[in-house]
This record gives C-alpha cells, structure tokens and sequence, in this order.
C-alpha cells in the first residue's frame, strides 16, 4: 500500500484512539489519589511513540513487560494488569 | 472465503456461533483444553470435561457439518496445585486414543512459577512419549515477554521435540521474531483489547512473513469474538492482499500444520 491508502484505511481509527489515550490521562489528572505503576509504565511507554524508528508497537509491549528472567516461586493470582509492578523498583 | 478456526473454547459459545462460524466460512474448528473461569476441585472434573470435548462438542459441531478437533491438558492456571496438576495427567493418556484428539494443549504458562514451569515439563515430556503435536499458550500481557521466553527455554532443552511440531501461540510483536527465528509456529490470537487486532495482526504478518503462522479468535467465555479470522480475511482484502495469500493464511497454514496428524481431515 501507498502511505496515502495506508491513511485513507487507518488515520481516522489511529486519531481516535489518540484523543482516546489523551482524555485518559486527563481523566486520571483530574481524578484524587495517588497512582500506581500503571500509570507509571505509561507515562514512561509514551514518548516510544515518537521514535523515529520501526518497531514501536514491539517497543511498548517491551516497556510494558516484565524484563526478569527467573520463575517466581509462586503466584499471588491468576490475572495479569498489562504493566510490570516491577518497574517502580527496578 | 474458507478456513480453518485452529483455536476456539466452543464449549463456552452458543450454538448460534457454530452457525455464523459455518456461514462465513469456517470448514474445521479445533478446541484446546483451557481454564473453565475457576478451578476444578478434582481430577474428575477435568475427566468430564475432556469427555465433553472428545465426545459431546463434536455432535454439538456435526450439527452444523464442522468438524471439531480438540487439544488436551490441565491449563497452567490450574497447574499451580501440582497434585491435582499430576492426576490429570494421568488421565490424558486414556483420551489420546479418541478420534478427535490432535494433540497436547493449551500447556504454557500463565503467572511465570516454578510450579507451571515443572508441569510444563511434564506436559512435554507426555507429548514426547506419545508423540504428539504440541500447542503452547504465552501468559498474558506484562507476563508474556518472559513467559515466551522460559518456554522456548522448556521447548529446546528436550531433544524429543520438533519444533515444526509445535505451534507457540498468542504471540505478539515482541515475541513473534524469536519463536519463528526458534523454528516453531507462531499464532496469531485476534482479541478485542488484549493480544491483538486485525489490523496489528496483518502488520506482523506483512512484516515476519506467513510461512508459518495461523490466526485465531480463541474465542471463550470473555470479550472475544468466534467471527475474528474471517473479519481479519476482509482486513486483509482492503489492503489489496490477494485472495491466494489470504487462503493461504487462514487456511493452507493451518491445514498443513493440523495435518501432521493424520486424524486431521477436511471433509
């Protein structure tokens, strides 16, 4: 595809989502209490977009994702929250 | 269009999705062994469910003239209890000799511990002895870098196991590269927020090629959607990709790597 097909098919569905990201962390700016790591991982995966480089969408599965390399010993739950706790500390 | 559904938890689905499945379609639907949404108490739990997936859901799909293949395991979120984890094994190898059953699956890991990874070993170790095709699931989200990584670790340690006979699935843009560059299969799980979308999902297939990959919706109890691989066909076709590519994706791919079992057959 030409880059024009390419925004003719994804442009309005990406400016959504961006608008979408933008009045989320509005939202959370607005709202009492402190954060997390969550909001942390974020706030750090942000500027990846910005990257002048392919491969963006693996960067922030990568800033998002626990870089340790050993089992753990056991499991507090079954779920997963799509950020690393981690990061806070490491 | 036709294709092959490798990957779908029907027993959570209505008989109505059999239907759309069919009419878009869909010509052979595989179901791997998962998580039910809670833990079974007991290893008779699981006896039924796998009576249910080699006996009841097939009927449920014939109705429809869809074929139904199923996977067979105790699912790493159950595996942390490696007593109850061990007695299921024990029961698989009874259900390997039924007419449906193509292999060793959904096995993988789900939190990263020490106990889904032994019984993971274990899962492989039943699939080298028996000789089965193997499907693998990756943990979810901030778990599935590592989790992809301890498995491949899993994988290339038994000298038993092929890697064209293993499909590593739910792969993602920072795990695809690293499982087809190991020599196994990738999949490809198109979700509504998790995992990936059709449009993610082309771009790693544009970008890694589709020599040996398949698509599918895993469609279960959660947010997920029976109709993803054929709404990924159409996505596909809008970006002028041809109608042989796209056979080849969602059906010749995983044609050719189900029909490493003979069991594996379209009508």
């Amino acid at each position: 595809m030409t880059r024009e097909q390419v925004l003719d098919l994804y442009f309005m569905d990406a400016r959504c989502k961006l608008i979408e990201l933008a009045a989320f962390l509005d939202r959370v700016d607005r709202s009492d209490g402190e954060g997390d790591f969550r909001l942390q991982s974020l706030r750090m995966a942000l500027p990846l977009l910005s990257s002048s480089e392919a491969g963006r969408a693996k960067a922030v599965l990568e800033a998002l994702s626990d870089p340790t390399l050993e089992p753990i010993p056991s499991a507090n739950g079954k779920g997963a929250c799509g950020a690393w706790p981690g990061i806070v500390s490491h | 269009m036709r294709y092959i559904e490798p990957h779908a938890h029907m027993v959570s689905r209505i008989t109505d999705d059999y239907e759309a499945m069919r009419l878009a379609g869909c010509v052979a639907i595989c179901e791997p062994a998962f998580w039910a949404g809670f833990d079974r108490s007991s290893a008779a739990g699981f006896y039924d469910y796998f009576c249910q997936l080699t006996d009841y859901e097939p009927k449920r799909a014939a109705k429809f003239s869809l074929p139904h293949y199923s996977w067979l395991c105790i699912n790493p979120k159950e595996s942390e209890d490696m007593g109850l984890a061990r007695d299921v094994l024990g029961l698989i190898p009874e259900f390997l000799q039924r007419s449906n059953v193509l292999g060793i699956g959904e096995i993988g890991l789900n939190k990263n511990t020490r106990n889904e990874l032994r019984i993971l070993e274990e899962h492989v170790d039943l699939a080298a002895r028996y000789d089965q095709l193997i499907l693998v699931h990756t943990p979810h989200l901030e778990d599935k870098l590592k989790g992809t990584n301890l498995i491949l670790d899993v994988l290339r340690a038994d000298s038993r196991i092929k890697p064209g006979r293993v499909i590593i699935d739910h792969v993602e843009e920072h795990t695809v590269e690293r499982v087809l560059d190991a020599g196994f299969w990738a999949g490809i799980t198109l979700y509504p927020e998790s995992k990936a979308t059709p449009a993610r999902a082309i771009d790693m297939v544009e970008r890694a090629g589709m020599k040996n990959i398949w698509l599918n919706c895993a469609c279960d109890w959660g947010r997920s959607e029976p109709l993803a691989v054929p709404r990924t066909a159409i996505e596909m076709s809008r970006r002028g990709h041809s109608r042989e590519a796209i056979d080849h994706l969602v059906y010749g791919n995983p044609l050719r790597f189900l029909s490493q079992n003979p069991r594996f057959q379209i009508p």
